[in-house]
């Protein structure tokens, strides 16, 4: 099958510079006719699984258990002002 | 001492024979000696693991001992430790310190566990070789010109060479199992739900599972029975999961009346023919023990790995989308705007393969594609399972090979994708069907260890434990070492 890389990548918010989605092209069409086998099982009437185990979601008291732990979790971010994200400007 | 396990240093421990800081001195040591060889740890802070060391032996003096007070245990590179780098052997997270120890971190800090370091893995878990790891490949203490396995193979190659006793691993498609065999360990993949996931960078959340990785099963045991258990934090983790006695579970010494599954899709043509001598012979051994070999049949299992590379990438796209370089993780210097700070911060920071896997995701959940590949994919996932409820009808247990082959040699493999994930052939369905699952050594191939698989119903470890400790019992393939790193540093 013919794979629009570019789309797809771009979809995936990942820039692929055209060399590298040449390599993949070809790649990525080996990988999907290798899926492509699924076509051969029979599966009429088959639920798909939603969970491996036979259970149901958990549920728990509607209580606040997280403490505030902003400057730590921020910590990481690439840049941060006054406990605000900074990224570049979305609108003009 | 290098190639004790867990058991043996609480024993010398508990009898005053040696302190934490002297155990992990001399594991610090062999890392010192070694970790150039095989590139197992990618980070390792030797005065943060005596620091850790002499807090346990300080509690010892105070205290009864905790369940693992004082044993060194090194963590996969994808478990969130508050001490040191995160960086599941990304560029995306270099330089990454997690805000919080994940759950399991903090369940063995609580059980008086010395953490030693981090190990190498693939890049986010995927790789069944080691060799898409930012942070370079690492080799296979019996063969340095042959891969580890993966993706846990830093965690494989540091417990083999005995530059730890025990480890920690991440299992989605077969990544704690095929190292451990390919490197002659054990390995546990518990059951679905049984570990919390909290922590762990997430690659495909209905699969990942963490375990132990070990040179017994009785460590193994040891270790699963502290990670095990609900965690409020991890809606996936299960409350009321089936239990029983870990260590218990481990004193079998027969085999009587177990009926053994042996599905002949797990022995088929291509396999390496010396892998599936010892494997039979494996189940030979089995008989002698009393058990009963029965032939089953899995009819699905030629579709496993076609279901797991539409499911695992779907789920891993969705996963690391989280990488968006706002929150966390690299972003590219002078973005022009949002979308292009997205894009190429995304492009710089992720190897290849993980590239790969998250188009391949994107593309079987784009629109018009969906049915076709995740909602079958999904369906077909169903009667993989439904293959096991119906030979547990039949047998208590499974016996396979974990690996169509032995360790391969490093590169052998890198320019084919799908020649790669052909490798996880006999241990991606018991992640799709949630099930528990070890391997554990049993004999040689081209002079490079095979393993033996035990899959067991969903929560029924124990019934694992006990066929793995009989035929270690039986058997001496544990307590082969791999002759370039024995001997030399740290003997005490």
């Amino acid at each position: 099958m013919d794979i629009d890389v570019k789309k797809i990548a771009n979809l995936s918010r990942i820039r692929l510079t055209d060399d590298e989605a040449k390599a993949l092209a070809p790649q990525l069409s080996n990988i999907v006719g290798y899926i492509d086998k699924l076509s051969e099982v029979n599966t009429n009437g088959v639920a798909p699984t939603a969970h491996p185990h036979d259970v149901a979601m958990p549920q728990r008291a509607d209580v606040v258990t997280n403490t505030d732990r902003r400057d730590a979790l921020q910590q990481p971010a690439p840049h941060t002002e006054s406990g605000l994200y900074v990224v570049p400007k979305v609108i003009e | 001492m290098p190639f004790s396990t867990l058991t043996d240093i609480q024993a010398k421990l508990s009898a005053g024979e040696t302190t934490a800081v002297q155990v992990a001195q001399t594991y610090l040591d062999r890392i010192a000696q070694y970790n150039d060889d095989l590139n197992a740890f990618v980070h390792i802070d030797p005065e943060h693991v005596l620091a850790q060391a002499e807090a346990s032996d300080a509690y010892r003096a105070k205290h009864d001992a905790r369940p693992l007070e004082g044993l060194p245990i090194a963590v996969k590179d994808i478990f969130c430790t508050q001490h040191g780098p995160t960086q599941c052997c990304s560029n995306i997270l270099k330089g990454f310190e997690a805000p919080y120890d994940a759950h399991v971190i903090t369940r063995l800090r609580e059980a008086g566990a010395v953490l030693v370091g981090k190990t190498n893995m693939d890049e986010f878990a995927m790789g069944s070789s080691n060799e898409t790891s930012a942070f370079g490949g690492c080799k296979n203490p019996w063969n340095t010109d042959c891969i580890p396995g993966g993706s846990s193979g830093g965690s494989a190659a540091a417990v083999a060479a005995a530059l730890t006793p025990a480890a920690l691993g991440t299992d989605t498609g077969g990544s704690i199992r095929q190292p451990a065999s390919l490197t002659g360990i054990v390995g546990l993949k518990p059951t679905y739900g049984r570990v919390s996931r909290r922590g762990i960078i997430a690659f495909a959340s209905s699969l990942d599972q963490a375990g132990p990785m070990t040179r017994t099963v009785k460590d193994a045991a040891l270790l699963t029975s502290i990670m095990a258990g609900h965690d409020a934090g991890d809606a996936t983790s299960v409350a009321d999961a089936p239990s029983f006695d870990w260590l218990k579970a481990c004193e079998a010494k027969d085999m009587k009346g177990l009926r053994i599954g042996k599905p002949k899709e797990y022995f088929i043509d291509g396999m390496n023919e010396e892998v599936r001598a010892q494997v039979e012979a494996a189940l030979q051994k089995c008989q002698e023990l009393g058990a009963e070999i029965v032939d089953i049949s899995l009819p699905h299992t030629e579709y496993a790995v076609a279901a797991y590379y539409v499911i695992a990438p779907s789920e891993a796209s969705t996963n690391l989308s989280r990488y968006d370089a706002v929150r966390f993780g690299h972003r590219c210097d002078n973005p022009e705007d949002l979308e292009d700070m997205y894009a190429r911060s995304r492009d710089e920071g992720f190897g290849s393969e993980v590239k790969r896997r998250i188009l391949t995701g994107t593309f079987a959940l784009s629109s018009g594609y969906y049915d076709a590949y995740y909602l079958k994919a999904q369906q077909v996932r169903t009667l993989i399972s439904q293959d096991f409820k119906a030979a547990f009808e039949q047998v208590d247990i499974i016996a396979t090979p974990t690996s169509p082959v032995p360790a391969f040699k490093s590169g052998e493999k890198t320019d084919d994708p799908l020649t790669m994930y052909l490798s996880d052939i006999f241990t991606i369905a018991v992640n799709l069907a949630g099930l528990p699952g070890l391997s554990q050594p049993c004999g040689f191939a081209q002079d490079l260890p095979v393993g033996l698989q035990w899959i067991a119903p969903a929560w029924q470890e124990d019934k694992i434990l006990a066929a793995a400790s009989a035929y270690e019992r039986a058997t001496d393939w544990h307590t082969k070492t791999a002759s370039a790193f024995a001997g030399k540093g740290g003997e005490s």
